[in-house]
């Protein structure tokens, strides 16, 4: 299925206490680059199943961007167990995506 | 087997897809991250012959589109390789069975291999479209602090930097516009610039110079970049009279032109001490059956128009080579 829209109210359950790895996709809808991963995401989302994919929108969700201090977009941040073990910043392929769940 | 095997979905390499299918051939474009390349970053392009107005995303969307819609095929894949293999020289054999005249491509010496990580593909011609990326400043933290107030996307950055005090590198279009976007969200924008006058479009130049909160640092370089966990200043110095200031800031967004994406193709193309790709505006490359087009190449205007040029030439040569 798609990649979920996680909002401060569904964070806790979506993101932090989810049993598989969480990868999310921070973006803003004036950024370029990020509209052009949003079907890279929605399409790993479908495919992999060992992990899951979020999107937070850093303008509506201007405390979870600031709690992760994101400063650039798109940023891929992956969660384990409610902590963050990996980070990317900027445009990347799936196969970089694939590699961060490593 | 293809025909046309393109390397790089920006314009260039979209361009070169239309022509490419329109001319009969069948085309297959291979992208290692998404479609558009630089464009996207652009949020308005105002200087497209015939299209008054449109962002980067929306442009690069319907170009992919187009290419789609007249059959060329497009998969992300990041092109590792591609290979020039000398074949037998069967070909001679024809030409004394039919007598005839044989095409370029039918005497051709090589076939033409493109591999990514997880394919090998054949084609009867190549179109590198590789395109570029920002150049860094090659400044110590400047690594360190990308993406925590070091940013080469304006557009995609220049939000966080709501109220406050940021900085642009660069004297081109890039930069101009860079510094347009920031001046209406920051309190204050540094164009810090190496040369005595900006290089791009006076009337971005004359827009800039209206903002009361752009200041214009002109002959000056960055020599450091300064920052704990996020960026906090900048050492700028006046190439004239060697003075040094420092600057604080919050962001720092560099726009000093770009380098070719065309590392992977050294070894089958002959290219310049800068790393484009050498070809005349006919698109041929120093490999027969392989072209270049876009910002990849030797030439002296980058802009989507040229690339959209390129490709259309590029295309076109490579139909006649495959004949």
């Amino acid at each position: 299925m798609a990649a979920v829209h996680v909002t401060s109210e569904t964070f806790e359950r979506e993101v932090l206490q989810a049993e598989v790895p969480v990868v999310i996709d921070f973006w803003a809808a004036w950024c370029g680059p990020c509209q052009m991963m949003a079907p890279l995401i929605d399409g790993l989302s479908d495919e992999v199943s060992s992990a899951k994919f979020v999107k937070i929108n850093v303008d509506e969700e201007q405390e979870i961007a600031a709690e992760y201090g994101i400063m650039s977009i798109p940023t891929l941040v992956v969660i384990r167990d409610g902590k963050e073990v990996k980070r990317s910043v900027g445009l990347v392929s799936k196969q970089d995506v694939l590699s961060l769940l490593d | 087997m293809y025909d046309i095997i393109i390397v790089g979905a920006g314009p260039a390499g979209l361009s070169a897809a239309i022509y490419g299918q329109r001319a009969g051939k069948k085309t297959l474009v291979l992208e290692g991250k998404q479609y558009g390349g630089q464009i996207v970053m652009t949020p308005e392009i105002e200087n497209y012959p015939g299209i008054p107005k449109t962002s980067g995303v929306e442009f690069a969307t319907n170009l992919y589109q187009q290419a789609l819609n007249l059959g060329a095929e497009i998969l992300m894949e990041e092109v590792l390789e591609v290979l020039n293999e000398p074949v037998k020289s069967q070909a001679l054999g024809i030409e004394k069975e039919s007598g005839g005249n044989l095409t370029t491509a039918e005497c051709r010496p090589s076939r033409k291999l493109v591999k990514t990580s997880g394919h090998i593909y054949e084609g009867k011609a190549v179109i590198i479209a590789a395109g570029a990326t920002r150049r860094k400043l090659g400044l110590e933290n400047e690594e360190r602090l990308t993406g925590a107030g070091v940013s080469y996307c304006a557009t995609c950055d220049g939000m966080f930097f709501r109220g406050k005090d940021v900085a642009v590198n660069g004297g081109g279009n890039t930069a101009l516009e860079d510094a347009l976007f920031l001046s209406n969200y920051c309190s204050r924008v540094y164009v810090i610039h190496r040369r005595a006058e900006f290089r791009g479009e006076r009337r971005l130049q004359d827009a800039l110079e209206e903002r009361e909160n752009v200041v214009f640092l002109l002959d000056s370089e960055i020599t450091a970049i300064h920052g704990e966990t996020r960026l906090e200043s900048l050492t700028v110095r006046n190439k004239k009279t060697g003075e040094e200031q420092i600057l604080e800031v919050s962001g720092l967004f560099v726009a000093i032109g770009q380098q070719p994406d065309s590392e992977q193709f050294r070894s089958v193309v002959s290219v310049d001490e800068q790393g484009y790709i050498i070809a005349e505006e006919d698109c041929r490359t120093s490999a027969e059956g392989i072209f270049t087009a876009g910002d990849c190449r030797t030439k002296k205007v980058r802009q989507l128009t040229t690339a959209a040029a390129d490709g259309t030439v590029a295309a076109l040569s490579a139909c006649e080579y495959i004949g």
